[in-house]
């Protein structure tokens, strides 16, 4: 159906995207985890109250989330400059993948964290828990089935925003879907582009969601 | 010395800027081998009374010792080693979730850094201890209230613990799982000598198997002593709610009719002690004074393991008779209590 120069190019989009999303997920957890998580134990009802310090956490997330992605694309060019060498291509974009996927992570990982019933947690206090005990023996091994749905749904939106990179040349799917299909009106590689996009995402989304329900010992 | 001493404890929150208190002035002495009642209707602060005993709440005043150690001050990490030693078992269980039976157990032994094989070693001879043994690979999401509870009280004894705070621990289960949790309680009781606290608004669990028990009332405590002293001859009011609220418990249920009569009649609850079954006091006090009395209610009771007779009379008006009837039977023996409410 399409030559062979095609067919290679959108397998190296779907190389590139998996690498853009893969990457600016595991780096964006890295970062929003423990964000996510030092919210949930500083948190007025958290195991170590601290309203300063969940305070700045709280707005640095609403500010992270408030920018529009394609802006924060933009804004941060001369930051993806400085790490990574260019401001363009697909290891380029990980880094505003990465800085707009954090807070949202964070936000995450604090509604997953707060799901634990406060019981269990009062009981590991009883047994004479640290709190890093209690974060990583209770509060992550109790909220992981939710864990895993929020890393379902975080591969998703950054599967979507790296596709919107692909407009200033961020590579992938998405810069095939612009280029080709919008630039030189070739609309059936756009069209393939999309459904590659639509088949990664419901990937990820069965995936991680027989993953989680295979975790899950509540039921 | 005493296990627990509390003295001069008060514990107030802060609400919305109202300050709320919720304690006031608490004296208690739990003896080392006592299980301990502390009996309250809801909102009485029970469960903010227990939650002092480890500090998961901190006092606002007073002290508490346990074994003679003044927990104000221990530091953080102190404090964690001391609560290994005071295990707790809640209303709701509260057991991961998520894992399995065996590893709940275990829990506490890996928080202290024990080796997997020997903590599984010993999470197993506290499964045969609570009988679950069929049920190690479970999680606890298979498992029935009762058998929830036994889980979250072998987890409880893992740490070898001296002191075991049960917080409502029978309030969600069954009358027969209740009754079975409180003998597997007073067995590890008299197994290993551990204190038990019991926080419940159930007089029937004070009555099973505690030997002292405490009455709180809206933060304070009212009342103080052997459960025995205390159902035979309550002093406060709340102490006689709560024994009159145990009667309506499991008798009372829809005979309206009869609790009205409680109400409108001049009352007496007779406690019958061992010495005063032997002699037909009732029969003898009717022929004697050739009334009829009207028997409202009787029953037997198991207090501290002993059968208590105990029975509600209507008494025949004239308010002298009345109290020639009440010194026949304190005559005879019998402790008796005039019932002028019914709650």
């Amino acid at each position: 159906m399409f030559s062979q120069e095609v067919m290679n190019m959108l397998i190296k989009g779907i190389g590139e995207t998996l690498y853009m999303t893969l990457g600016a997920t595991i780096f964006g957890y890295v970062l929003g985890l423990p964000m996510g998580i030092i919210m949930v134990t500083t948190s007025k009802d958290g195991i170590r109250p601290n309203a300063g310090v969940y305070k700045v956490l709280d707005v640095i997330v609403n500010i992270g989330r408030s920018i529009p992605f394609l802006i924060l694309l933009i804004l941060l060019m001369p930051l993806t400059k400085a790490i990574v060498g260019k401001s363009y291509g697909s290891t380029a974009t990980i880094v505003p993948l990465v800085i707009s996927a954090a807070p949202f992570i964070a936000r995450m990982v604090e509604s997953s964290l707060n799901e634990v019933d406060s019981g269990v947690i009062e009981a590991a206090k009883s047994m004479g828990a640290s709190t890093m005990q209690i974060i990583t023996k209770v509060m992550l091994v109790e909220a992981r089935t939710s864990l895993i749905v929020g890393v379902t749904i975080t591969l998703g939106t950054v599967l979507g925003y790296s596709a919107m990179a692909g407009t200033i040349g961020g590579g992938g799917l998405g810069d095939i879907a612009i280029r080709y299909g919008y630039y030189r009106y070739q609309a059936d590689i756009m069209i393939v582009t999309v459904v590659l996009l639509v088949v990664l995402v419901q990937l990820f989304q069965t995936i991680g969601m027989k993953l989680s329900v295979r975790l899950d010992k509540r039921k | 010395m005493s296990d627990i001493e509390v003295r001069h404890l008060s514990k107030s929150f802060d609400l919305k800027g109202v300050k709320v208190e919720a304690l006031k002035d608490i004296n208690l002495s739990i003896k080392p081998g006592d299980i301990y009642g502390i009996i309250g209707m809801s909102g009485a602060g029970k469960s903010t009374l227990v939650r002092c005993l480890n500090f998961l709440e901190r006092p606002t005043e007073g002290e508490v010792l346990v074994g003679g150690k003044d927990l104000s001050t221990l530091t953080e990490k102190e404090l964690r080693k001391q609560r290994q030693e005071i295990a707790m078992i809640f209303q709701h269980f509260n057991l991961l979730m998520q894992k399995n039976v065996i590893d709940n157990i275990c829990f506490p032994l890996l928080l202290r850094g024990e080796k997997k094989a020997d903590a599984r070693k010993r999470a197993m001879e506290l499964l045969k201890l609570v009988d679950l043994e069929e049920k190690a690979n479970a999680y606890p999401s298979q498992l029935s209230g009762g058998q929830k509870q036994r889980v979250a009280i072998a987890r409880a004894l893992a740490s070898d613990p001296k002191i075991l705070l049960c917080d409502e621990a029978t309030s969600a289960l069954d009358p027969q799982t209740t009754a079975s949790i409180l003998a597997l309680l007073k067995d590890i009781n008299e197994k290993f000598g551990i204190t038990i606290v019991i926080i419940t608004h159930q007089m029937a669990v004070i009555r099973e198997i505690c030997t002292h028990v405490a009455i709180l009332n809206y933060g304070v405590l009212v009342e103080e002593g052997e459960v025995e002293e205390i159902f035979n001859h309550p002093k406060s009011e709340a102490a006689r709610e709560l024994i009159l609220g145990d009667i309506s418990e499991n008798q009372w249920n829809g005979e309206t009719r009869q609790k009205d009569r409680v109400l409108e009649d001049k009352c007496l609850r007779i406690v019958f002690t061992e010495n005063s079954a032997f002699e037909p006091v009732i029969a003898n006090m009717i022929l004697k004074f050739g009334v009829p009395v009207n028997i409202l209610k009787a029953d037997t009771k198991n207090v501290g393991g002993i059968a208590k007779g105990e029975m509600i009379l209507g008494l025949p008006e004239g308010h002298e008779l009345q109290e020639q009837i009440k010194a026949y039977m304190v005559e005879k023996g019998l402790e008796i209590e005039e019932v002028t409410q019914y709650v």
